[in-house]
């Protein structure tokens, strides 16, 4: 699925990253506790969150991630764009909450990978 | 890439904000000499929640890295209150941050387990009211 698919199925604006739209994203993660996203690599992931702190994108920049959702209408902050543009990594956000916007990707085919559970 | 890469990092303990940025430098050099990726991500991981622990627990500290072609090797020493038990510490899910961190997206007691995944070598030297010295190594 590309950055460009899942601003449209989540109905979402684009904050940065223009250039990115045409990124695939294979796998996602959804989760407001960022040691929780860190302990399973997701290959090309995006990452869901209702978290708006300097960490996420760290934390997304630490993981190779491609792309950052934030649910609920959740808005990054200036330091958090920057951030974002060092490292190249997209920044959408929608008005959806965290499991409608996990439901639409599963729908579409996105799935969780990395953990164990996920299949 | 024969020579041996040294650098030292202060990590400041009052700004959560700035959390993070010397694994993004160290993150950002082993990349640069073409360390492999898996490798770099690792090492990446394990150096952040470590990071962030000296940040959220220890009141900061300071890193020290040593890249070599055969492995990257990290020290992050603190002076904060030492870890207690570091067996239970090292629990998935055992974590004493409060709920203001928690706020902020840490406190899941997952960090420690995590580092012990992604690093090859872990070693936790520690001293109530002393501090902390937490050594990693990661393979090429
Ligand atoms: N440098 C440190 N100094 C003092 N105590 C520490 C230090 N690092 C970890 N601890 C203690 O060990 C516990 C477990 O650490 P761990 O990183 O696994 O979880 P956490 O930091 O609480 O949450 P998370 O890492 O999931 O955000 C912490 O809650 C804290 O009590
Ligand atoms: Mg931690």
């Amino acid at each position: 699925m590309k950055v460009s698919e899942i601003m449209k199925v989540l109905e979402a604006e684009l904050i940065y990253g223009e250039e990115f739209l045409d990124r695939d994203v294979i796998s996602a993660c959804g989760s407001d506790m960022m040691s929780d996203v860190l302990a399973y690599v997701k290959e090309q992931a995006v990452l869901l969150t209702g978290l708006v702190n300097p960490q996420v994108v760290r934390t997304a920049e630490m993981m190779d991630m491609k792309c950052i959702v934030f649910v609920r209408g959740k808005k990054p902050d200036e330091s958090m764009i920057e951030l974002a543009k060092e490292n190249g990594i997209p920044l959408l956000r929608t008005k959806r909450e965290m499991f409608t916007s996990c439901g639409i990707l599963y729908e579409n085919g996105l799935r969780g990978g990395g953990h164990p559970y996920n299949g | 890439m024969s020579e041996v890469i040294k650098q030292h990092y202060i990590v400041d303990g009052t700004d959560f904000t700035r959390a993070g940025e010397a694994s993004g430098k160290i993150k950002k050099t082993l990349k640069d000499i073409g360390f492999p990726p898996q490798a770099v991500r690792n090492t990446a991981i394990a150096v952040y929640e470590a990071e962030i622990n000296l940040v959220i627990h220890a009141g900061g500290g300071e890193i020290d890295v040593e890249i070599t072609p055969e492995y990257v090797k990290v020290v992050l020493t603190d002076h904060g209150p030492g870890i207690e038990n570091v067996e239970l510490a090292m629990q998935e899910g055992y974590s004493t941050a409060p709920d203001r961190i928690r706020a902020l997206g840490f406190g899941a007691g997952m960090g420690l387990p995590n580092i012990k995944k992604y690093s090859d070598e872990m070693d936790i030297q520690t001293e109530l009211g002393v501090g902390t010295v937490m050594t990693l190594k990661i393979n090429a």
